[in-house]
């Protein structure tokens, strides 16, 4: 989950440009960074408060799973509401992005829509530091849906740690289910 | 801290504790504790590996008038065998049964190798019992204590307990800690369909007591310096909020349910604050709550982790984990100057420390190329030693005399409680009788 050295830098300098172009950063509040290469394009672009514009720029990087989920009418809560994470990392993984943009179209469709975001890791490390390493993951992905026009007030977090695995076992494939990041509405 | 020699241990039997035991026979009255029962299925220990340095003992079942509720010497023997310090004889190879010291035959004990003999007599009185034994030393020929004990009729363990804590100081110069509990978390089912319960049992698993449940994550539980009062988080509300709860009564407050995290909370040595973990101001940061006047001090600003604080037992500093390097180690904040040191070098993480009662080491999880294990790091050295056999080990809590650690680890895919001597020598475990067991949380001294 941790960022290396070098990483943390590079994502601090990206989130102070992303902060730069949002008028609206609230939760924006530390290094920590949602970590795709298309990072530094979405600041520049996030500024705008239409939000359709951006969103359909996503879309159109992200590649091609979840493009139905993203072509969805905006105002049913889209289906698919768990995103995975590699082992160590708090990135939004670009198979994901576009189901985190699809819920960004969703909630800026309906502003009375709320939704929390259910952090989770897997159970290896100490329950502690786990819960702190889930909430970094619930709040990259509450830095993405803001940056994509998200009002914070639409938004809150989280994290359950290894308190709540979605499959048992020690097994990376447990493990990989675990690490999620889950939409609540 | 340290397991005693053979030689020390000589030394500590010969110390002239036993004297003024021998002189004064006292006794003790322990009053029955008032369980709020509502049972849980007791732990049962599991001897996982005994130490090459054992004591040999000798526990001779006790003499009874009336039917007592439980076999006094037979706890006793678990006691001191559980503590690693002590390796006790079979009681099929016990084939005389004397129970006062007039009787004992020092002959036929030496014949076996035993180097202490415990004997004695459970009496049933009205409403209660009374126990009177005698710790004899084999080899010098001589009688170490004679106590009695009186018990309520509820309390019998209890009596044993405290038995084995005189026997355990009697030899060793280390108090006993057989009279403690322990509390720990149990977790059953995944995903969204979990049944969470916090217990509290004596320290040998018996005696289990339902704290609180939940469908909802319970952990990190505290014990206050007292004993009686229980810091936990419960995300009851579907959210973490940290509650202060006295175990007996079942009275409780939420102390704290800011937005964000609000983590693994520590009871200052003198009872009145709690330090915490928060995010509410960005990142997890330590701060310290003051329980009487509900004021906080934020004691680190990073955009790091910093959380599962612990406090030195003279209360002037405080650990911490934090990946603020780029992986979590362990740091000690010192009250008042503020300064922050880093402690732990060894490996790429190290996490979750619990300092010795004395302040001299300190007791943590790190990752070696096993696992996840418990370990040991002395303070002034820095060195660190790995004290576990298991890999998935999590939630080190160190018991109030320093000889032993009770950590969480798994065992067929189960959680289940493991303890280690702090030498690393013996071990057992408590297995859970369904679901996962963990979090475990040593009590103080409660006596």
């Amino acid at each position: 989950m941790q960022l290396k050295p070098f990483a943390r830098s590079l994502a601090i300098a990206l989130s102070l440009v992303v902060i730069a172009g949002c008028s609206s950063t609230g939760g924006t509040q530390d290094g920590d960074s949602y970590g795709t290469q298309g990072a530094a394009g979405t600041g520049t672009s996030s500024g705008s408060t239409t939000g359709a514009g951006a969103g359909g720029q996503y879309g159109s990087t992200s590649g091609t799973s979840g493009t139905g989920a993203g072509q969805q009418a905006d105002s049913r809560i889209p289906e698919v509401r768990t995103i995975h994470f590699d082992y160590d990392r708090d990135s939004i993984k670009s198979e994901y992005e576009s189901v985190v943009m699809a819920h960004a179209r969703y909630l800026r469709s309906n502003p009375n829509a709320q939704v929390v975001l259910h952090g989770h890791t897997d159970e290896r490390g100490t329950r502690e530091y786990n819960m702190a390493l889930g909430e970094r993951r619930a709040n990259a992905v509450q830095r993405f849906l803001n940056i994509q026009g998200v009002s914070p007030s639409q938004m809150s977090v989280v994290s359950y740690g290894e308190e709540r695995p979605a499959a048992r076992g020690q097994a990376e494939q447990a493990y990989s289910q675990n690490r999620r990041v889950v939409f609540n509405y | 801290m340290q397991m005693l020699t053979k030689a020390g241990l000589w030394k500590g039997a010969w110390s002239g504790r036993w004297l003024a035991s021998l002189l004064s026979k006292s006794t003790i009255l322990i009053s029955a504790l008032l369980m709020s029962a509502m049972a849980h299925a007791n732990l049962t220990i599991e001897i996982t590996r005994g130490s090459d340095q054992a004591l040999p003992i000798a526990v001779v079942p006790f003499a009874t008038e009336g039917a007592p509720s439980e076999d006094v010497a037979q706890i006793i023997q678990d006691n001191l065998e559980r503590s690693g310090f002590f390796s006790p004889l079979e009681r099929n190879a016990i084939f005389e049964s004397p129970n006062q010291a007039e009787d004992v035959q020092f002959g036929t004990w030496r014949s076996l190798d035993v180097r202490y003999l415990v004997v004695g007599r459970v009496t049933e009185t009205g409403g209660g019992y009374r126990i009177e034994y005698d710790l004899m030393d084999v080899s010098g020929q001589r009688q170490m204590l004679g106590e009695t004990i009186t018990a309520e009729s509820g309390n019998l363990r209890g009596a044993a307990h405290l038995a084995s804590d005189q026997i355990f100081e009697a030899i060793t110069d280390i108090r006993g800690a057989f009279s403690t509990r322990i509390a720990y978390v149990t977790a059953e089912g995944v995903g969204n369909t979990m049944q969470f319960g916090l217990y509290v049992a004596d320290a040998d698993g018996r005696n289990s007591q339902q704290v609180l449940t939940s469908d909802e994550p319970i952990l990190s539980p505290a014990w206050s310096p007292d004993g009686r009062k229980l810091a936990y988080v419960s995300f009851e509300t579907e959210r973490p909020a940290i509650y202060i709860q006295e175990v007996d009564s079942g009275r409780r407050v939420r102390a704290t349910s800011f937005e964000g995290l609000n983590s693994a909370p520590a009871w200052s040595p003198d009872g009145r604050k709690l330090a915490m973990s928060l995010s509410k101001d960005g990142q997890p940061d330590i701060y310290v709550m003051d329980i009487a006047n509900r004021s906080f001090e934020r004691l680190t600003q990073s955009n790091s982790i910093d959380t599962e604080p612990d406090w030195a037992p003279d209360g002037r500093s405080l650990l911490f984990t934090s990946d603020r390097s780029g992986a979590p180690q362990i740091y000690r904040y010192t009250l008042g100057s503020g300064e922050t040191q880093r402690l732990t070098f060894t490996g790429d993480y190290n996490a979750r420390g619990r300092f010795s009662p004395d302040g001299e080491e300190l007791f943590l999880i790190h990752r070696s190329n096993q696992g996840f294990q418990v370990a040991r790091q002395n303070l002034e050295s820095g060195r660190l030693v790995v004290i576990s056999e298991t890999q998935r080990d999590e939630s080190p809590s160190v018991a109030p005399n320093g000889t032993m650690v009770i950590f969480a680890t798994q065992q067929g895919g189960n959680g289940v409680l493991s303890a280690v001597s702090a030498d690393g020598r013996s071990s057992f475990r408590l297995p859970s009788p369904q679901g996962d067991i963990r979090e475990p949380a040593w009590s103080p001294f409660l006596n």
